[in-house]
């Protein structure tokens, strides 16, 4: 799907760009925002640095472990291929607390440590697996309890209460954190989505019959 | 997803919430959260080491074990974070959103969105800063506390930016086909953001 939607997103931008004249400025931006994208990655070496280096601790000292312990039922629920107790679930758990306290500093970097675990399970190393597309729907609809960012813009334009925006985007996010989970877990039973599944291709079909 | 039962009384319990925070910019439930902001990263930054040094790790040697993968994961994410980024500033840029707009703009009455607030909508998968920039410019406009300026900083909080998560997520591990994540990622977004329209609508107006 990300191969259409990226080719349209250049197509049509080339096409209404040149009726629009503006074809100089689709240039630029081309330009440009590969810089950026360079500068965005390189930016988090630092960060990245410090928290998987605090994650490296915290899996040696067993404490990743305890908090995979932590939220068993929930990891069974949401993650059933992964293995009990698995270091993937407790770095996951970080990652989402990060998320709902508004750390995004950190919660990516934690994020990055799980996806990482994720994949020492995947048998097809440049193919998401299931429980990888449920972790990327908890964080591309992501709660956050405090959105810090917006919040200091309304109170630098004068707001009487800036905080008020709290209770309606938490509920919002809310609901779209159960409408993409909810998502990912139906189509993961589709057909389609199926025949691409890592877990399927070695195993075969009949333990994938078991899992639906 | 939430039967029509649970949504209002989920509504009513917002709306409480609603009530106390605009009790005074100082209530408690501020005071907490912004306590929870400050203090989580030094909190953690004290606690992992001590708990780790308890349990006898060498807590320098696997800080930095851990660390050197830093700089790997960071230019791993180099080639996706280019693509995702370069075709959604070509997009921006041809003003190609402007011809979106008008495409949908009859289905905003339908679901009682201000027309100003889509273009907010449609940048929210697409661009982090994109969006903060449009709803920056609508509160400097309309005010921060009009209905318009509060369903925009709603929309902004209900939901992230898929795009740039999947490039970064799905390229810091190498993977390229991403499945239904994307199908998923937006199913989300479209929800967080009607969503939003409807609880402002409820909680504002």
């Amino acid at each position: 799907m990300l191969n259409y939607i990226w080719l349209a997103l250049m197509v049509i931008a080339i096409i209404v760009g040149a009726i629009n004249g503006r074809i100089e400025e689709v240039t630029k931006a081309a330009v440009e925002n590969a810089s950026t994208a360079v500068d965005i990655s390189l930016g988090l070496i630092g960060i990245m640095a410090l928290w998987l280096g605090v994650m490296k601790i915290a899996e040696k000292g067993g404490i990743i472990q305890i908090l995979s312990r932590a939220i068993r039922p929930i990891a069974r629920f949401l993650f059933p291929r992964i293995p009990k107790d698995y270091p993937a679930i407790g770095a996951m758990l970080m990652n989402i607390i990060a998320n709902w306290l508004g750390l995004g500093n950190a919660a990516t970097p934690l994020g990055l440590k799980a996806m990482e675990e994720l994949q020492t399970l995947n048998k097809s190393k440049d193919t998401a697996t299931n429980a990888m597309v449920v972790f990327l729907a908890l964080n591309t609809a992501s709660i956050t309890i405090i959105p810090m960012t917006v919040i200091a813009v309304r109170a630098k334009l004068g707001s009487a209460n800036p905080f008020e925006i709290i209770s309606t985007a938490v509920f919002a996010s809310t609901c779209a954190t159960i409408a993409a989970v909810t998502a990912a877990k139906l189509m993961q039973k589709l057909r389609v989505i199926r025949r691409s599944d890592p877990d399927l291709t070695d195993r075969g079909r009949k333990k994938g019959e078991e899992d639906a | 997803m939430l039967d029509s039962l649970s949504t209002a009384a989920a509504i009513d319990t917002i709306t409480q919430v609603a009530q106390t925070a605009t009790g005074g910019s100082e209530s408690l439930f501020v005071i907490i959260m912004k306590g929870f902001s400050n203090y989580a990263i030094p909190f953690l930054l004290l606690v992992i080491p001590i708990l780790g040094f308890a349990k006898k790790v060498k807590v320098y040697e696997a800080f930095v074990d851990g660390a050197k993968e830093g700089f790997h994961v960071a230019v791993r994410i180099i080639p996706y974070l280019v693509a995702i980024l370069v075709a959604i500033g070509m997009f921006r840029a041809s003003g190609a959103m402007d011809f979106f707009v008008k495409l949908l703009s009859p289905l905003t009455n339908l679901v009682g969105m201000p027309a100003e607030t889509l273009p907010v909508a449609l940048m929210r998968p697409l661009s982090g800063s994109g969006t903060l920039g449009l709803v920056t410019e609508l509160m400097n406009q309309f005010g921060p506390d009009s209905f318009i300026g509060r369903l925009a900083s709603t929309m902004f909080g209900s939901t992230e930016t898929t795009f740039y998560v999947l490039a970064v997520y799905f390229g810091s591990v190498g993977i390229r086909r991403t499945r239904h994540a994307v199908a998923a990622g937006l199913v989300g977004d479209i929800t967080g953001l009607l969503v939003a329209v409807l609880i402002c609508r409820v909680v504002f107006l």
